[in-house]
């Protein structure tokens, strides 16, 4: 079963239209790329899919069932997480209290009340683990103000980690970091298990062309091309509106 | 019956125009500034006691409408010049309860300068004969106000659409960094909107002087209503000030002509049920 | 690697921090009216631990959920004419006006609370204003339930038939147990990992709700956990005075109780307290300048959001690290 369909889906805003009529699988453990220049509607698909944003038409299927319209809270429910363009962290908390919240969310409700009055040890292991599938163990009593760019970066990998999640969704994972965080930050995502299935917008090409084994070329609002890693980069419409010009200001 | 609506009508009208007056300043200071000035109530009965002042030492009507809004701006200016202007960084809780400080002593002060007895000064020698309108004779002088706030309205809103400054102010609602980036003194902007949105919240005072009475505690009654007004109409929309000045300027006055029991709590309702329409099936809120 | 990982400090150190002051202050009170405290001070004690109780239940709202409410006196105020209107036509026993009171105020919470959280930031502040004062049009013309502007007069409470709370000493006890209960079940609420939540909530809501929390839910809750108190608070001040008035629910109330929080500082748990403690003194010393009494809080408004944004508390908490640093 696919992870994730997107069916004929559509958004404007007044009369202007961000998507139109945008098809998509992603199978499960596939990791695929949303690519395409700026105003295609990559963020806006992100954000639908995410449960951000309400779409005009069309339908969101997660393994299946039809989430159209959910909210991101309900969406995580269906084994969905996401990470934000721009950090979204509880700056004033420690990292450690960051993981910790994201964790506990599996562990709420009444029934989850119980569980945790028993598991507060399970919960510690549970932080620990991600802490350390991101490299951020060693500093997680430091409040996030303090921490350089690219660890934020990663603590907003590890938020979304933290669910467990069966999909987890990438909005430019790389935006705004060194060479160097980068290199860390694709080393730190191709270590994670393969059965994650992972949906990436990015930017930048290497980073799309090191992690993903699938590419969506956006254009206008409208899949321009779809298929995988080497079949994109052979692609000559790609290249005509996207790599192109991408090479040149290179 | 036809003479009762046609009577409480007017009046609604008259109303509702005194109001526009509050909420135009009120909405224009928060689409620029982000600021929620809870002390614009202040602004007005200041208007109005500078007016009595200026009315009591040259007995002239004229005098008194023109200098008193002059003065109210002067105060606004300077309380956006000398104190607000640090605080624009702040979150918007932080800017509620400075103003909402300046409110309270303003207030006081007020009390300490003009007395707690009810204030006024009669209407003009010019507008004091009534006009008959549909068989009944109607105070000129409330004609007028609504004539001003019909006015001021199409003048704001030809100003913020057609001049230079308006579009400097259409600009930095949108976007505050390109404005200043055009070699602009965004500062003096703001100063300017804020003194503009006090002094006609004063020039409402001095003007409603004569029909209302001025009295302590009136501030922050108009606040309140203001307040209603300007978030029913949409904080920042001149054109949403003006309808929404309309829609509860008639329905207090048909509430309280009809309904007096019940007539603010309608006022209250019809708040929260725009709010409620305006915020149910919104997208969640929006972060990238 | 796995010892590396330093957790931070457990709540567990909280008892002995809080926990053991706020005993040693509970029993000192407890003692004052056995060692002569002055009738007038107790029931200054009394009033400060009522209105205590009040701003606690807003910074529920305020300091840990993020929500600006100016409209919480409404439950106050609901909560004291829920009692006094069950004590003057059915019974005045206490076993069941007060757990009815408290009902009421909640059941009143749950719809005002569900349509409220849906909006945010100054909506959310108009829309429980707009609440509170329907509540305050409500009391003030239902002349036939709730007396209108005369007020209503309170029968004298009763347990189980028998007369109790009658002197001001009794009444003394009661508040100060009442409130000691009330406040250690907030300290567990908000220390919990339902607190953690909230402050979440706070910090950050689009990922609140990214990393799979029903925020909506939440704010519910805190919403309706706020109002609960400010009903015990109203029951307690209804009590106290054996009389209700339209202007315990009236938005002065609510801006006043928001006064407290703000100057006590709403990012500490005492906050609230010192607050309650520092307004209502003030109110006692300036009594016969009431008149000007606006000035006064007009003028703590200004100084606190140019100087002190952290409020009392918060300097006090400044001073006290600066002199530690400076002792090694």
């Amino acid at each position: 079963m696919t992870a994730i369909r997107v069916d004929d889906l559509s958004k404007s805003y007044g009369h202007f239209s961000a998507l139109a009529s945008v098809n998509l699988t992603v199978e499960p453990g596939e990791r695929r790329a949303v690519i395409g220049p700026n105003g295609a509607g990559k963020s806006t698909l992100f954000n639908i899919i995410a449960g951000q944003r309400l779409p005009t038409s069309g339908d969101i299927y997660v393994y299946g069932t039809k989430t159209t319209g959910l909210r991101p809270d309900a969406m995580w429910t269906h084994g969905l997480s996401r990470t934000f363009q721009r950090n979204q962290l509880f700056k004033n908390l420690t990292v450690w209290e960051n993981v910790e919240l994201a964790c506990a969310a599996r562990y709420r409700g009444w029934a989850g009340f119980a569980a945790r009055r028993s598991n507060v040890s399970a919960l510690e292991r549970d932080i620990v683990d991600v802490l350390e599938q991101v490299k951020l163990a060693h500093i997680s009593s430091a409040q996030v103000t303090n921490l350089a760019y690219g660890a934020q970066r990663q603590l907003e990998v590890a938020l979304a980690l933290a669910g467990k999640p069966k999909i987890l969704l990438l909005d430019e994972p790389t935006a705004g970091m060194s060479p160097a965080e980068t290199e860390a930050m694709l080393s730190m995502l191709s270590r994670l298990p393969r059965d994650i299935t992972m949906l990436i917008v990015e930017h930048d090409m290497d980073v799309v062309f090191s992690i993903a084994d699938a590419i969506t070329v956006l254009n206008l609002g409208e899949v321009l091309a779809d298929g995988s890693r080497d079949e994109i980069r052979a692609n000559e419409d790609v290249g005509a509106v996207y790599m192109g010009r991408q090479r040149r200001e290179a | 019956m036809l003479e009762f609506l046609t009577v409480q009508s007017l009046n609604g009208l008259v109303y509702s125009m005194v109001l526009f007056l509050l909420a135009l300043g009120l909405s224009l200071t928060f689409g620029l500034l982000r600021v929620v000035n809870l002390a614009h109530g202040a602004f007005f009965l200041m208007g109005a006691y500078f007016g009595t002042t200026v009315w009591g030492l040259t007995h002239s009507f004229w005098a008194a409408v023109v200098i008193a809004p002059l003065g109210a701006a002067l105060m606004g200016g300077l309380l956006e010049k000398l104190w607000l202007q640090r605080f624009y960084v702040r979150d918007e809780l932080d800017q509620v309860i400075l103003t909402f400080g300046f409110a309270l002593v303003f207030s006081d002060l007020m009390k300490v300068l003009w007395g707690k007895d009810i204030r006024g000064f009669p209407t003009p020698s010019a507008f004091s004969g009534a006009v008959e309108i549909a068989n009944i004779s109607f105070p000129s002088y409330r004609l007028l106000l609504i004539l001003v706030g019909v006015a001021l309205f199409v003048i704001t809103w030809l100003a913020i659409e057609r001049t230079r400054i308006g579009a400097l102010i259409r600009a930095s609602v949108a976007d505050r960094v390109m404005v200043s980036g055009l070699g602009f003194d965004i500062r003096l902007l703001f100063t300017i909107v804020f003194a503009f949105g006090t002094g006609i919240a004063g020039l409402a005072g001095v003007l409603g002087a004569p029909i209302m009475g001025i009295y302590p505690g009136l501030d922050f009654e108009v606040l309140i209503t203001t307040l209603i007004v300007v978030v029913v109409g949409g904080l920042g929309s001149i054109a949403g000030a003006f309808w929404a000045s309309l829609l509860i300027g008639m329905a207090e006055t048909f509430g309280k002509a009809l309904v007096p029991e019940v007539a603010s709590f309608i006022i209250f309702a019809l708040m929260a049920g725009v709010l409620l329409i305006r915020a149910w099936g919104r997208d969640e809120e929006e972060v990238e | 690697m796995t010892a590396e990982v330093i957790t931070p400090r457990r709540a567990g150190s909280y008892p002995i921090r809080i926990g053991i002051p706020f005993a040693v202050v509970m029993l000192l009170l407890a003692i004052g009216p056995l060692v002569g405290l002055p009738k007038f001070l107790q029931s200054l004690v009394v009033e400060i631990l009522t209105f205590s109780l009040l701003a606690l239940s807003l910074n529920v709202l305020l300091g840990y959920t993020g929500l600006v409410s100016l409209g919480h006196a409404a439950f106050f105020g609901v909560g004291g004419y829920a009692l006094g209107i069950i004590a003057s036509r059915f019974t005045p026993d206490i076993a069941i006006t007060l757990p009815a009171a408290i009902a009421a105020t909640v059941l009143l919470a749950i719809p005002v609370g569900w349509l409220s959280i849906r909006l945010s930031g100054f909506y959310f502040l108009m829309i429980t204003f707009a609440f509170a004062q329907m509540v305050f049009v409500a009391a003030f013309r239902w002349k036939r339930l709730t007396g209108g502007s005369d007020g209503l007069i309170i029968p004298a409470p009763t347990l189980f038939g028998v007369p109790v709370l009658q002197g001001s000493q009794q009444f003394y006890f009661f508040t100060l147990a009442v409130f000691a209960i009330c406040c250690v079940a907030m300290f567990a609420v908000v220390h919990s990992q339902f607190g953690r939540t909230l402050v979440g909530i706070r910090e950050n809501t689009a990922r609140m709700r990214a990393i799979g929390y029903n925020v909506r839910r939440y704010k519910l809750a805190a919403f309706l956990i706020g109002a609960a108190f400010s009903g015990v608070a109203g029951v307690l001040n209804a009590l106290f005075n054996l009389f209700i008035a339209p202007e315990s629910a009236h938005w002065t109330q609510s801006a006043l109780v928001l006064v407290m929080v703000l100057i006590g500082g709403a990012g500490f748990f005492v906050g609230p307290i010192v607050g309650t403690a520092i307004v209502i003194a003030l109110q006692y010393w300036l009594s016969s300048y009431t008149e000007y009494w606006g000035l006064v809080l007009g003028l703590l408004f200004i100084v606190l959001i140019s100087g002190a944004r952290e409020g009392v508390t918060g300097l006090l908490v400044q001073i006290y690290r600066r002199s530690h640093r400076a002792t090694p």
